[in-house]
Parts: structure tokens; sequence; C-alpha cells
């Protein structure tokens, strides 16, 4: 694993505005990720998972603290460069595998490959993705024709095709069958050994939590403990 | 592949999109067909004025623009002074009485027209031979659903069809000038008088003269009178048109809005995963601004296909009101239906390019 740090998070704080109210929804998080490094992160509903990875992703401004990925201090990242990371250096898995229902798989990796600024001709690294990931055939269905296993699949390649920095699965296996949920997290975890992808996911099962290196326990927006390697 | 993600948008709603277009079809098709009306009767009326084969018009003082017509206030007997000016070969005059719009009932002189205008081609019967006769041109005939040696009531008198005549001379609808006169109570008066002469070179020469003998009256050459039957120059024409193309814009604006809009009410979550992407915020625009632009060039399409029906519906119906095709406006009516496309997508694209991707991610 390489020790470089592509994650580094100190003091993190973030609070949403409710309405007249004010919701912290993270308070002081530490924390520091390392390339090609495989991290769950657990912890009981409204611990704070979520958000820690909007922020990561930057789907959303952390309210305090400091946050660098890739070396870029996301604090300071105007929307247009929030915009930028998600393109370029993260990758989003997400449990309701969020495919574009008009487009074939095909199209739903060539959109984020075009977003991505992406190279459209056959990558042969990404081909191999493909055939470790079991959907060379199913690329030209659209997701209402395939199983929720073949959409995670397809949701991965998608997030891998710009070979992120960072993939970012939300329970990538929350809506999948036992059998699926297995296939799924090898895929990850094959992902991460064969091609040195920074994995962070999320996940209430700590079946699931332990294909990664790494736990990191989360509870009220703070991290408790970080159990593993 | 923003093409490929707007057409898979379109498709995938397709009753929701072909209504979109249908409506955005629908004033293309108003503009169209009001503007076919307005060019084909112009160009009509055009070319029934040059088939009268006169050089100059003189109408009573009161005439005001070509469409209008002047009580007849000429004395019959000034087509006898003209003839007798110089380089002028012949004087017609005629009484014209306007029916329902567009046509008008004309009183000639039936030897004298043919003498001028080489008299007219007959499809059926034949010309004006007794008082109670009545020449109608093919397309009165078929609105009125005459026929040679029927009758017709034409202000409130019986008339007996004498014949079918084709249209471009000067008249729709032609009786005897006394009896016209005589129905009016302009006995021995006349509308206008067309004037022949003997050579073009001198019709300035003679429209001169005509005003130095005639100065109360208005005295043209024909061709600055057809210049007058132009549909920009018909009064209330032009505003027309331009009130019908904001209608045009506004009602493509409200359906591309209002249509745009519910379209990025349903597809929250899809903007949200395309946000998640990396989608900015002008991506996003793109795709709504493309989809609107999209179904306005499909609404034109309908527009225009629309407009050939409304066409052959107006000429079933309306034989007399004379519609053309006017495919010089094809591209104005695209542009207005883009134009009102295009602001129509404006506020619903932002409002998509706006929404907060993690809200977006988790709508239902």
């Amino acid at each position: 694993m390489n020790s470089a740090p592509v994650i580094e998070i100190q003091d993190l704080h973030k609070t949403y505005r409710v309405g007249q109210v004010d919701v912290p929804a993270l308070r002081g998080v530490d924390l520091t990720v390392r390339s090609g490094e495989f991290l769950s992160i657990v912890g009981p509903s409204g611990s704070g998972k979520s958000t820690l990875f909007h922020i990561i992703g930057g789907l959303t401004p952390p309210t305090t603290g400091k946050v660098r990925v890739t070396n870029q201090d996301l604090a300071s990242l105007t929307d247009a460069g929030r915009t930028r990371l998600r393109r370029q250096t993260v990758g989003f898995v997400f449990q309701k595998f969020n495919l574009l229902p008009n487009l074939t798989a095909r199209d739903n990796i060539a959109v984020a490959r075009y977003l991505g600024g992406g190279n459209p001709k056959p990558d042969p690294q990404f081909e191999e993705i493909l055939r470790l990931l079991g959907i060379a055939q199913r690329l030209d269905h659209k997701p209402n024709a395939l199983s929720g296993g073949e959409q995670q699949r397809i949701a991965i390649a998608r997030a891998v095709v710009n070979r992120p920095a960072i993939l970012l699965a939300d329970e990538p296996t929350g809506n999948l069958d036992t059998a699926n949920s297995k296939a799924v997290l090898e895929i990850l975890r094959d992902l991460n050994q064969r091609t040195g992808q920074t994995i962070l996911m999320i996940t209430h099962n700590t079946e699931a939590a332990a294909y990664g290196h790494s736990t990191v326990h989360m509870r009220d927006g703070q991290i408790v403990e970080r159990t593993g390697a | 592949m923003i093409a490929k993600l707007v057409l898979e948008n379109l498709k995938h709603r397709p009753v929701r999109s072909m209504l979109s277009i249908l409506l955005i079809g629908v004033p293309v098709t108003l503009i169209l067909s009001l503007v076919g009306l307005t060019h084909g009767m112009s160009e009509d009326a055009q070319r029934r004025q040059r088939g009268v084969g006169a050089d100059i018009i003189v109408r009573g003082s009161t005439a005001t623009s070509a469409v209008t017509f002047s009580p007849a206030t000429i004395p019959e007997a000034m087509a006898g002074v003209i003839e007798k000016q110089p380089h002028v070969k012949l004087a017609l005059g005629v009484i014209n009485h306007g029916l329902e719009l567009p046509l008008v009932m004309t009183g000639i002189d039936m030897e004298k027209f043919n003498e001028l205008t080489g008299g007219f081609t007959y499809l059926a019967g034949h010309g004006l031979r007794s008082e109670d006769d009545i020449l109608l041109d093919r397309y009165v005939a078929e609105q009125k659903n005459a026929h040679v040696g029927g009758t017709v009531t034409i202000l409130n008198k019986v008339w007996h069809v004498a014949g079918i005549i084709d249209t471009g001379k000067l008249v729709r609808i032609a009786v005897s000038l006394k009896v016209l006169q005589d129905l009016d109570a302009a006995h021995k008066d006349v509308t206008q008088i067309y004037v022949k002469v003997d050579d073009p070179a001198n019709i300035p020469l003679v429209v001169k003269e005509l005003k130095n003998l005639l100065p109360s009256y208005s005295v043209q050459t024909m061709e600055e009178y057809i210049a007058a039957f132009d549909y920009n120059r018909i009064p209330g024409v032009s505003q027309f048109t331009t009130v019908v193309v904001v209608i045009g814009v506004v009602i493509g604006f409200f359906v591309v809005c209002l249509s745009m809009y519910m379209a990025v009410l349903q597809r929250t979550r899809e903007i949200g995963i395309l946000k998640a992407l990396g989608a900015g915020k002008p991506f996003i625009l793109g795709i709504i601004l493309a989809e609107a632009l999209l179904m306005g060039v499909g609404g034109t399409a309908v527009g225009i296909v629309l407009s050939y029906g409304a066409y052959a519906l107006i000429r079933a119906l309306v034989p007399t009101m004379t519609i053309i095709i006017v495919t010089s406006w094809w591209p104005i009516a695209a542009l207005i239906t883009l134009t009102g496309a295009a602001l129509g997508s404006l506020y619903p694209g932002w409002n998509a390019a706006s929404h907060d991707a993690i809200e977006a991610l988790s709508y239902e």
C-alpha cells in the first residue's frame, strides 16, 4: 500500500441549517486515508457517515476544519472547483445504484467518461475492469433490464472509468441479496488489490466492513474508534 | 454524448414530448396560416389588377388606400373625356360594390372590358348578355356552389349565372355596369376608371395630363396602384402579424417552460446523479436548453405540416380566401419558436442547474 495520504481531515465540523435550527452533523472529525487503502466506515444512522462522504466527494463544503483531498483544500474550493473534484478525483457508488434510467449501461459509463474529459477510445485497463466486473455482455441493456447486482457493477464501472484517486461507496450492498452483496464486495476488494484503487466504503454490515484494511467507527458526528491495519 | 442524453430524455417520456411538440407547433401553424393568407390575398389582388392590362387608374377623391373603395363618385362620362386626351387609347369605368370580405361585385361594360383586357377566359358559359346575368370566377362559383344556368342571390337580387370565368382579370363577380349603378343608386357614376395608353413611354406624360385635368381625383400608374396591394402596405396587417408572432413566442415560452419544469421535477434524482458525476451548472443548463430547442425544432416541423392542413381546410371551406404556402417564412417561424423555447427553458434549466446535489440524490 502506498503510504502517501490521499485524504487528510483535521477537526472537521459540518452544521446544517434546518429551518431556524442548526443541526451539527460532524463534530470534529480527524481522519487520514492513505493511497491504496480500503477503509470501511461503520456507525448508526445519523452518525455522520454520509455527511463525511459528501464533504470528501465535494458534494457539500465543510463548515469548519481542514479537509485535503489529493492535496486540494476543499474549504477553499468554489462550486466549480468541487465540480472538477467530482469529475476527476472521486467516484461515487450509491446504495440505490443511481444509474441514469434513460441510458444503457454503456452510455451510463460513457457519460461519466465524457464528463471526466476521458478519451472515448477503448482503454485496455478499463476493458480489463469490465471483465473483472463480469458485465461485458450486459452493457447494451438499460437499468430496468438489469438485476440489482448487475446495476451495482455498472455503477462501480462508471465510478472508476476516469480512474479517480478515491472511490466512495455508500452502502453499496444495502439493496442487494447476500450472493450479490458478496460478489460486489469481492469486486471492490479485487479492484483495490489489482489496481491500488483507494476505497472508502460506508456500511452497516460488520461482515462487509471486514473486507476493508481498516474500519472507522462513527457516532454522533465523531470518529470513536479506528480498528485494523 | 449530450445529443444522446437529450434524445434519450425525450424518448423516455414520449407522450409528454409529443404533446409539447404538438403544442409548440400550433402557433407555428397560426403564424404560417396568417402569413399565407395575407401574402395569398395580396398576390391575388395584384394579379387580378395586373390582368386588366391598363396603365393608369383614376379613382375618386376619397379613395385612401388600395383596399378601400370610394363610393362611385366619378361621372361615367369622365371616361369619354379621358379617352379624348392625347396618347390615351382607351378608358374603362367600373363600379365596385363590396360584399362579404374579400368579395367585391364589379359592374362592367362588357364590350369595353373585352377591348381593354382581351376578355375573360370562360371555363363554362358565356359573357353578360342580359340585365340579370352574372359572371363568377371559379372560386366564387365553388364557394356558392353555383353553375352555369343556375341562379345566385346577391344584394337581394336573383342573378342568372351566365358564365364561370378563370380568375386573374380584375373581377371575381361581374355584372352589367348599368345594373349595379342602378342598384347602388349611383346612376351614371363609376368608382374608378382604367386607362390604357398608346405607348408605355407616354404613361408619365398622361398621368401628368390627367392630374391637371382632374385635380380632385386620385391618378396613379397601375404599377403604383398594384404596389399598394403589398401586404406590408395594407393598414393593420403588419401590426396584426406582429401580434400573432408575439402570441407565438409567448405560447412557445409557456409550453416549453411548463414542459421543462415538469421534466426537471421528474428528473431531480437524475440531475443529482449527473452532478455527482461532475456535471457543472453549464452542462445541466445546456441539456435542458438543448432539449427545449429540439422540441422547438420538432414543433416547427409539426407546425409546417399542420399549416398544409390549414391550407387545405381554408381552400375547401372558403375558396375565395386565397392562401398560399410561404416557404420563406419557415425559417422565421423556426426562429420565433426557438426563441420562445429557449426563453421558456431558462427558468427550469437554471432551477435544475441550481439543485443541491445531495437533496437531488435523495429525491424519490
